[in-house]
Order: C-alpha cells, then structure tokens, then sequence
C-alpha cells in the first residue's frame, strides 16, 4: 500500500501551493479507496479454482481494452473541440443586439440544450449519410465520426449559455467605456469582453468536458467500438462468465475515474483560485 | 428661477458653443429624468453640473456622447446633432471622451495598452506614435514609470487618471466627467482633481458632474444647479456660491457647504 500512495506525486502544473497539495492528497486517498474495492471484487472472482483469474484475464486483455479507452478519448476531445468552435460564435451572438439573430441562436441554444445526449446520437447516427459525395471525391463518414456530431451538438450548446453567461457577467461599464472610445460592438467583444471571460468560462467548461467524456461510453449504443463496446467483446470473448461482469466493467470505470477525477479536482482548484482574485 | 433661452438655430461661426442642448428630455419608463434641459458650453470653459442624486446629472452627461439616447430635444456637439438616427457615432465619440466614476479600465491590460488600444483599434493609427503619445499622457497625469502596472495594481486615484488619460489619446474635443472622484478617498481626490484643473488649463472644454464643491468654485467658469430634470439656477461661480438667487440652490447648498 505504501509503495502505491508513493507512486503518485502532484503534478507540476499545480503549483507548490498548499491548497493544491492538499487537494492531492485528497486525490491520492479516494483513488486509493475506488482501486482498493475493484481490487477486493477481482480478488473474490478470482477464489474461483479451476477457471483462469481475473487478474490474467485483465492483463490479457488490457491493449484492446485502452486501446478502446484511448478512442473515446479521441472522441471527447474531437468532440469538445468542434462543439467550442461552434459554440463560442453561438453564444456571442445570443447577446446580439440585432434582436432576431439573438433569439434564432438562442433558439439553437435552448433546443440542443435540452435533447438528451442518446437521443441526440441516435439521431445523428441514422439520419446522416454513410458518405459524402462532393465533385466526384467521396468522403466515408463512419459512425464513430457521426458519434463525433451526436456529442459535438450538446456540447455547443453548452459551451454557448458558458460564453453567454460570462460575458453577461462583465460589468456594464466596460461596455460602456468601450463604446464611448469609438469601438464597434464586435471591436469590444473580441478585444475587451471575451479576454476577460476566459477566465470565467474555463472551469465551467472543463466540467462540461468531463461530463462529455462519462458520455462517449454512450457511442457503444449504436456499435462504434469503443471501451465498453470493446468490453461486452471481451466478456463473450471469455465465454460469457457472469463473475466476470462486475469486474470488467469496473475495470472501464477505474479508467475514466482516473482520467476524470483531476480534472475535476483541477477545475475545482480554478475555481477557488479565480474566485479569490475577481 | 432662471429663463432658459427659446431654441434657436447657432450659426456654425467660431463663437458658437462646442456643446449646446436646447430642450432635452428623457425618461426611462415613467421616470422623467431630463424635463427640457438647455445650456450652452463654449470652446475651453470648464462648467460644473451639481445638485442632489437622482437630479438626472450623470443621464444628461451620458447623453452628450450618444450613450443615452433622448426622447426630444436637440443636442449639438460641434455642429453634429446627436439626436439624429443616422448619427455616425465614431465620429461624434473621437470628439467628446468621457470619464466615469467607476474608471471602467479594462483590467486585462496594462495601464500603458489602456491607453493605446481604442487610438489604434478604432482610430487606425500608427503603433509606435500612438505608444509615444501614451507614454507623454502618463507623464502628463503624472503616472510615469507605471505604464506596465495592471489596473488591479494600481490606487483608485492612479486608474482614474489612466481612464483620464486613455480618454484623452483619442484627441477630444470635450472632456465629460461623470462623478469621477465619488468613489475615491479624500487623498487620492485631490490627485484626480488637480489632473482636471490642468486639463482646464490647457483650454480643454470640460463639462464636470461632480459633489466637489471647492472645485466647483475654484475651476469651473460656470455651475449649474439640477434637480428633477431641470436646470434651477446657473451663474459663474462666484455670484452662484455667494449670491444665489432661488431658493432651492440656498437649500442645496446650505446642506453640502
């Protein structure tokens, strides 16, 4: 046990600070706890003679099994990305003064907001073409690339009430002052609002990531192979054992709660540290 | 109470006023802020609005640079009606900065890139003599050697004259200050105050909402008394702070002096 907590050190990009040091040894004691309890069950399957144990099963299969985990990474981040780039524009323009470009983005907004994330997939998944054909080039348009879409759109909307809501949070006064030394509306936001929402915007929009993330395992519903797609595979794979249910898919869980949990603490280490200093 | 003048067309001659308002009014709901306001600021006078909050001071200030729009009434700012809806708003603004009692610096930049940003944004102009020109106005408001200072570290006093200062690269015409030095502590006011009064100096036309009644005696060519939207009393300084005439302005004043 000793030997594990020591394996982890606190990541250079926190700083010496102490708050974040503390936050790391919080990290340290609750992956310790999760880790502990999927080492205990895969111990109990394991009692079982005869069969190969679980902890030869796991390694056996861990390449595929990351290599599944590494896709819906892959997917999280193609997806957070074309949904920022979206997304930002999207939510700029819900504070429009122009009044029907306001509410059409607000309409946007509003509608892929509130369609849940599986439904959103499907649609994208059944309703957009196999390929695309423009001037003779065709160009394969696989599920996972739908799947892409099917979170990308979530993810805008999202991204745009975060864009949104920091720059309703400048005060009125910069604005104002903008607007009185000559600068256009889109001068003001692009050089005075939106660099000031960065700030703001980032931890709300790391928590969306992470959420986005939990969600890939959603693509496994229309067959992109992804971790837990990979995972019912490798359970059939092994003759369908039922023991070895739980521990298979805790195993996809240690996964993402590795990969999620800092940056939720991160995010949560931001928001102290911005919310001190505004 | 003083006769406003009826309005009349000002021919466009060196003498007329940089800055006249004939009549304007204003609500916002059913809160009538300006009931016909008329006055008239020449070329280098300093004239400072006082009376009670809520007299509709910092709405007729705001609506001198378009940021508030009238209800009626005209307001000309050399020779430009700001009450006109094809307005070309840069070029009414190039021409009359303002000040706020908030300074409204923008706290992602330097008090030197503060100064430079809206001169090569808006105006288009030349890096390098736009940093020149920055780099005097710091000294002019006696802030050399904080040019890299960010907002957040610098006193209240020391932002208000960097918004001062930035308002001032535009080249303007007419300085608006609106309640500049409410939000600063009696020290540092006196800082602020003084980079006004040598603004004055220099000719600059300065139209000044402000509680400072010394300054108000000391600087200004002219005071004006506001309360409910209207104009109540206005004279040079002198005649206003030791002969008023109406009986509200001795109430006003009895009550701040």
């Amino acid at each position: 046990m000793l030997r594990f907590r020591d394996a982890f050190t606190p990541l250079p990009f926190l700083g010496a600070s102490a708050t974040a040091v503390r936050s790391w040894r919080q990290t340290q004691r609750t992956a310790l706890v999760v880790l502990t309890a999927v080492f205990v069950t895969s111990a109990a399957m394991a009692a079982n003679g005869g069969q190969p144990s679980i902890f030869s099963i796991l390694i056996k299969w861990s390449p595929l099994l990351l290599w599944g985990f590494l896709f819906n990474l892959l997917i999280s981040i193609l997806s957070m990305g074309a949904g920022t780039l979206v997304g930002v524009p999207l939510g700029m323009l819900q504070t429009s003064p122009v009044r029907p470009v306001a509410a059409v983005a607000r309409f946007i907004t509003q509608f892929f907001r509130n369609a849940p994330w599986l439904v959103m997939l499907f649609i994208c998944v059944m309703l957009l073409p196999f390929e695309i054909r423009v001037f003779g080039l065709r160009i394969p348009f696989p599920d996972w690339v739908k799947a892409v879409i099917g979170f990308a759109l979530p993810a805008m909307a999202n991204v745009a009430e975060i864009v949104r809501g920091a720059m309703i949070s400048v005060p009125s006064g910069q604005w104002e002052s903008a607007e009185s030394l000559g600068f256009t509306r889109t001068q003001c936001v692009m050089k005075i609002i939106l660099p000031q929402c960065i700030k703001r915007m980032l931890p709300p929009w790391m928590n969306l990531y992470s959420l986005i993330t939990m969600a890939t395992v959603n693509a496994s519903v229309v067959g992109v192979n992804e971790m837990l797609t990979l995972t019912a595979q490798v359970h059939a794979a092994e003759g369908s054992r039922p023991e070895l249910l739980a521990p298979l898919y805790a195993y996809s869980l240690v996964c993402f709660f590795i990969y999620a949990y800092p940056i939720g603490k991160w995010t949560e280490y931001l928001e102290r540290k911005y919310q001190v200093k505004d | 109470m003083n006769v406003i003048p009826p309005p009349t067309i000002i021919p466009p001659t060196p003498d007329a006023p940089i800055v006249s308002l004939r009549a304007v009014f204003k609500s916002f709901g059913a809160n009538n802020v300006l009931q016909g306001i008329s006055l008239d600021v020449a070329k280098g006078e300093t004239i400072c609005i006082i009376g009670p909050s809520g007299s509709g001071k910092s709405t007729l200030i705001r609506c001198i640079n378009a940021l508030v729009p009238i209800d009626s009434g005209s307001i000309q700012v050399q020779g430009i009606e700001v009450n006109d809806p094809h307005l070309d708003k840069l070029s009414l603004r190039r021409r009359v900065g303002i000040v706020f009692q908030q300074y409204n610096l923008f706290p992602h930049k330097t008090a030197l890139e503060n100064i430079m940003m809206a001169p090569i944004t808006v105006l288009k102009q030349e890096k390098a003599e736009v940093e020149a020109r920055a780099r005097a106005l710091m000294k002019k408001v006696r802030l050399a050697g904080k040019e890299d200072f960010y907002p957040g570290e610098l006193s209240g006093g020391q932002q208000q004259r960097v918004a001062i200062a930035r308002s001032l690269a535009m080249r303007p015409d007419v300085m608006l200050f609106d309640e500049v030095t409410a939000a600063l502590d009696p020290e540092t006011k006196k800082e602020v105050l003084v980079t006004i009064q040598d603004l004055a100096k220099d000719g600059m036309t300065c139209i000044v909402v402000t509680h400072e009644m010394g300054f108000a005696r000391e600087v200004s060519n002219h005071v004006y008394l506001t309360e409910h939207g209207l104009i109540v009393e206005h004279a040079p300084p002198a005649e206003f702070f030791s002969n008023p005439k109406d009986a509200r302005t001795r109430e006003f004043l009895s009550q701040v002096l």
